[in-house]
C-alpha cells in the first residue's frame, strides 16, 4: 500500500513538472551572456540607463518615418502588480515630455490573453494609431496577434517577450538569468559553507521568474549551498509569512532567496516574531523592503528589473515615426542592483511602500505626487 | 417491511456505539491531523507550534463563523474574500502610517462591513437576485473599490497599534506561555456567533428560513430581516478576519483572493448543508482548523507542491463525503 501510494504521489510529481522540462529555463549559453552582459559597459548617456543598450546593432526605421503629431497605441497586459503601476506612471510622465505625441492611447488587458488579443485588433482596426507598443501578457498566445499588427504598423515590445522578430525591437533589461545570479551570488559569498538556503517563489512556469531560480540554483549547487526548499508564496505576504514561519519550526534557515522581493518584508517578519535574528535575505527595490534594510541594517541585495524600461517604449516610439535608428531586434538595458553601498540612493520614506525604487523618474513632470510620494 | 428491519438494525447499531455518532466527525478529522502533525514535528508540542497554528487559523475560522449564517439561511456570500483586501486596502489608505488613527479607521470599516451586508441582503430579499449572483457581483464591485482607491499600490504601512490584533500575542501566560491576540478575538467572535446561532431564537429562524422559506414565512418569520442579519453577520466576520490578515502580514492587494471559497469549504467540512438549513458556529470552525491542519501538515511533511495539490484536493473530498455520509445516516440531526 505505501508504495503504491508512493508511485502515485511520484507520478503526480513527474507530471507537474514535466511542462517545465519542455520549456528550457535552464540554459547555459544564456546564462554565461547575461552573466557578462551584468558587468559589461553599456552605450548611451551616463546616469541615463532608460536610454542605454549593450551592443550595437542598430534597426533601420526610415521606411516608419511619418510627419508629428503622433498617437501611439499601447496594449498593456494589466495593471495587476505594484510593479506595474510604478512603471505605468513612469510612461505617463514620459509621455508629457515629448510635445511630437498627441495622445497616449492605453487599453488594459487586466491580465488576459484574450482581451489583450481583441484590443490589438481593435487598436488596429481603429486606424489611428501611428505606433504599437505591446507588453504582452503572456510569450505564446500574444505571438499571433504581434505579427498581425507588424503588418499594419510599427509594433515595439518590451517587458516580456514574444516568439517572433517581426516587431522594430524588443525592449528589456538583461533578464531573469541576470537576476538569479545577482541574488544567488550574493547568497553564495555572505553564507557560511554548507548554508541552509530556503528559495521563496511566486508561481511556476512565468519565463522571467524560472529563469531567475534556475540560475540561481545553479549558483547555490556550484559553491555547496543546501537548498532547504523551494514553495511558491503566489505573491501573497500571509501565505509567505505562513510558510517561513513552518520552516523555522522544522530546523534552521541561513538564508532566504526570493524571485521577486514584493513579500520580503512578511519573510523576515516570521524570523521577528519567532524570535530569531535575521537571515541573510535576497528582495528587490520595493520601498518597504529597503525602508527595512536600512533600518536593521541585516545581509541584503536587491536586484531589481527596473521599472525605468516602461519609459523606453515612448522613447523609442518617437524615434522609430521620425526615422532614426534604434538598438534592435533588440534593445537590452543595465539591470543594477540595489547593494548595501548603494542603498541610500534609493530608501526614500517619502515614497509609498510598494512603490520601486529604480523607477529613473525622479526628475520626471510631477514626482513624486504622481508615484502617490509626499 | 424488509426496510423497516433493515432500518431498526442500523437503528440498533447506532445505538450500540453509544452516543458516538452525535459527535460531528470533523472533530475526528481534526484530531487525527493533529496527532498526524505532531508526529511529523514533534515541535508542534510546543506552544509555539500549536499557538501560531491557531494564530494563522483565525481569520479563516472567524469567516466560516460568519459564513455559516449566509449557508445556513440558504445562500452564500462570495464577497467576503473581497471585502477583506477591501478591509486592508481601505485601512492603510486611511491610516496613512498614523498609529491615533486605529481606532477610527476600524469603526469605519466596520460600518462599511455593515453597508455592504445590508446591500447583499436587501438585493437578495426584496430583489430577487440569487445570493450566488448578487455577491459575486458585490464581489467584483469590491475588488474594483479597492483597486481604484489605491491604484493597486496603497500608500500607507498599517502601523503596529492597528498590527496588535492580528501580530501581537500576551506574554507570560501559565502553562501555554503565550496567547496570541487573534485567538482571543476568534474566541470572542465565536462565542458570540456561537451563541446568537445556538441560543437564541434569531437562530432557529435562520435555520427554519434554510430548511423552507415558504413555510417559515407561514409561521411568521420576518424571511427578509432575517436574511439581512445573516449576510452582515457574514460581512462583519469579513471585517475581522481582514483586520487579523492585515495585523498578521501587512499590507497586499490580494490578501483576501480565494477566502470566501476557503470558508465556504470549512462550513461543508463542518457539516453544513448546502442548500441551507443546517450546519453550526463550532462545527464550522472546526471545519476551517481541519483545512488550515491539511495545509500545514502537508507543508511539514515536505512533499514538493504538486504532490501537495493532488493530496489536498483528495482529503478535501475525503472529508466532505464523511460528512455527508454521516448526515444521510444519521438523518435529522
Amino acid at each position: 500500500m505505501k508504495k503504491l501510494l508512493t508511485a502515485a504521489l511520484s507520478a503526480a510529481l513527474v507530471a507537474g513538472t514535466a511542462h517545465s522540462q519542455q520549456l528550457n529555463f535552464d540554459d547555459t549559453a544564456e546564462f554565461d551572456r547575461q552573466r557578462t552582459l551584468l558587468t559589461a559597459k553599456a552605450n548611451g548617456p551616463d546616469g541615463e540607463p532608460w536610454e542605454q543598450y549593450y551592443g550595437d546593432q542598430m534597426a533601420d526605421t526610415a521606411k516608419h518615418k511619418k510627419p508629428g503629431p503622433y498617437t501611439i497605441c499601447f496594449s498593456n497586459a494589466g495593471v495587476n502588480n505594484a510593479w506595474r503601476v510604478t512603471g505605468w506612471t513612469n510612461m505617463q510622465a514620459e509621455v508629457k515630455l515629448h510635445p511630437e505625441i498627441k495622445e497616449l492611447i492605453h487599453v488594459d488587458a487586466e491580465g488576459s490573453d484574450d482581451k489583450q488579443i481583441a484590443d490589438i485588433d481593435d487598436l488596429i482596426n481603429g486606424g489611428k494609431c501611428s505606433a504599437l507598443i505591446v507588453s504582452p501578457n503572456t510569450t505564446a498566445a500574444l505571438t499571433p496577434a504581434v505579427e498581425k499588427a507588424c503588418a499594419k504598423l510599427p509594433v515595439i515590445v518590451f517587458d516580456r517577450g514574444v516568439n517572433t522578430k517581426c516587431p522594430v525591437t524588443f525592449i528589456h533589461p538583461v533578464g531573469g538569468y541576470g537576476f538569479g545570479i545577482q541574488a544567488g551570488e550574493f547568497v553564495a559569498a555572505t553564507a557560511p559553507a554548507g548554508a541552509d538556503v530556503l528559495m521563496l517563489r511566486i508561481v511556476p512556469g512565468v519565463d522571467v521568474l524560472e529563469t531567475r531560480a534556475s540560475a540561481a540554483k545553479r549558483i547555490f549547487k556550484e559553491t555547496g549551498l543546501n537548498v532547504v526548499g523551494e514553495e511558491f508564496t503566489e505573491g501573497d505576504n500571509a501565505k509567505t509569512k505562513s510558510i517561513v514561519e513552518d520552516y523555522l519550526q522544522r530546523g534552521k534557515i541561513d538564508a532566504i532567496w526570493m524571485d521577486a522581493g514584493a513579500t520580503a518584508v512578511a519573510a523576515l517578519e516570521a524570523f521577528e516574531d519567532a524570535g530569531l535574528p535575521p537571515p541573510i535575505i535576497t528582495g528587490e527595490d520595493q520601498q518597504d523592503f529597503l525602508v527595512k534594510w536600512k533600518s536593521e541594517g541585516f545581509k541584503a541585495i536587491a536586484p531589481t528589473y527596473p521599472t525605468y524600461q516602461w519609459r523606453t517604449p515612448i522613447i523609442a516610439a518617437v524615434k522609430v515615426l521620425q526615422g532614426e535608428a534604434v538598438p534592435g531586434p533588440e534593445w537590452v538595458m543595465p539591470q543594477p542592483a540595489i547593494t548595501a553601498e548603494t542603498l541610500d540612493q534609493y530608501v526614500d520614506a517619502k515614497m509609498p511602500p510598494l512603490h520601486h525604487a529604480m523607477c529613473g523618474c525622479e526628475k520626471l513632470p510631477d514626482y513624486p505626487a504622481a508615484w502617490g510620494g509626499k | 417491511m424488509i426496510q423497516e428491519t433493515v432500518g431498526s438494525a442500523k437503528t440498533r447499531g447506532v445505538a450500540s456505539i453509544g452516543r458516538l455518532p452525535k459527535i460531528n466527525p470533523v472533530f475526528f478529522v481534526l484530531a487525527a491531523l493533529l496527532v498526524a502533525i505532531t508526529f511529523s514535528n514533534p515541535n508542534f508540542i510546543e506552544p509555539t507550534g500549536y499557538m501560531n497554528f491557531l494564530k494563522r487559523a483565525a481569520p479563516l475560522a472567524i469567516l466560516a463563523a460568519g459564513q455559516i449564517y449566509v449557508i445556513v439561511s440558504g445562500g452564500f456570500d462570495l464577497s467576503a474574500g473581497s471585502l477583506i483586501t477591501l478591509t486592508v486596502v481601505g485601512s492603510s489608505m486611511l491610516l496613512d502610517n498614523s498609529a491615533d488613527a486605529t481606532w477610527w479607521v476600524i469603526a469605519v470599516m466596520y460600518a462599511v462591513g455593515l453597508a455592504v451586508g445590508v446591500v447583499n441582503g436587501l438585493v437578495v430579499s426584496y430583489l430577487r437576485v440569487p445570493s450566488l449572483i448578487a455577491t459575486l457581483g458585490m464581489m467584483i464591485t469590491l475588488n474594483g473599490a479597492a483597486f481604484m482607491w489605491s491604484s493597486g499600490s496603497p500608500r500607507g504601512y498599517l502601523p503596529e497599534t492597528f498590527r496588535f490584533f492580528g501580530r501581537a500575542s500576551l506574554q507570560g501566560i501559565p502553562l501555554i506561555q503565550f496567547l496570541p491576540v487573534a485567538l482571543l478575538v476568534l474566541l470572542v467572535v465565536g462565542f458570540v456567533f456561537f451563541w446568537l446561532m445556538h441560543r437564541t431564537n434569531l437562530g432557529r429562524m435562520l435555520h427554519a428560513l434554510g430548511d423552507n422559506p415558504r413555510a417559515a414565512q407561514m409561521s411568521g418569520v420576518p424571511i427578509e430581516r432575517v436574511r439581512i442579519i445573516a449576510f452582515v453577520a457574514s460581512s462583519l466576520s469579513a471585517v475581522t478576519a481582514g483586520i487579523l490578515l492585515g495585523g498578521f502580514a501587512g499590507v497586499s492587494t490580494d490578501v483576501g483572493v480565494g477566502y470566501e471559497l476557503q470558508a465556504i469549504t470549512a462550513c461543508v467540512i463542518g457539516g453544513a448543508q448546502l442548500l441551507g438549513g443546517r450546519g453550526s458556529v463550532p462545527a464550522s470552525i472546526a471545519g476551517a482548523l481541519t483545512l488550515t491542519a491539511i495545509f500545514t501538515l502537508l507543508n511539514f511533511i515536505g512533499l514538493p507542491k504538486p504532490t501537495r495539490d493532488v493530496v489536498q484536493g483528495l482529503i478535501l473530498i475525503a472529508a466532505v463525503v464523511l460528512a455527508t455520509y454521516r448526515r444521510n445516516r444519521a438523518g435529522g440531526t
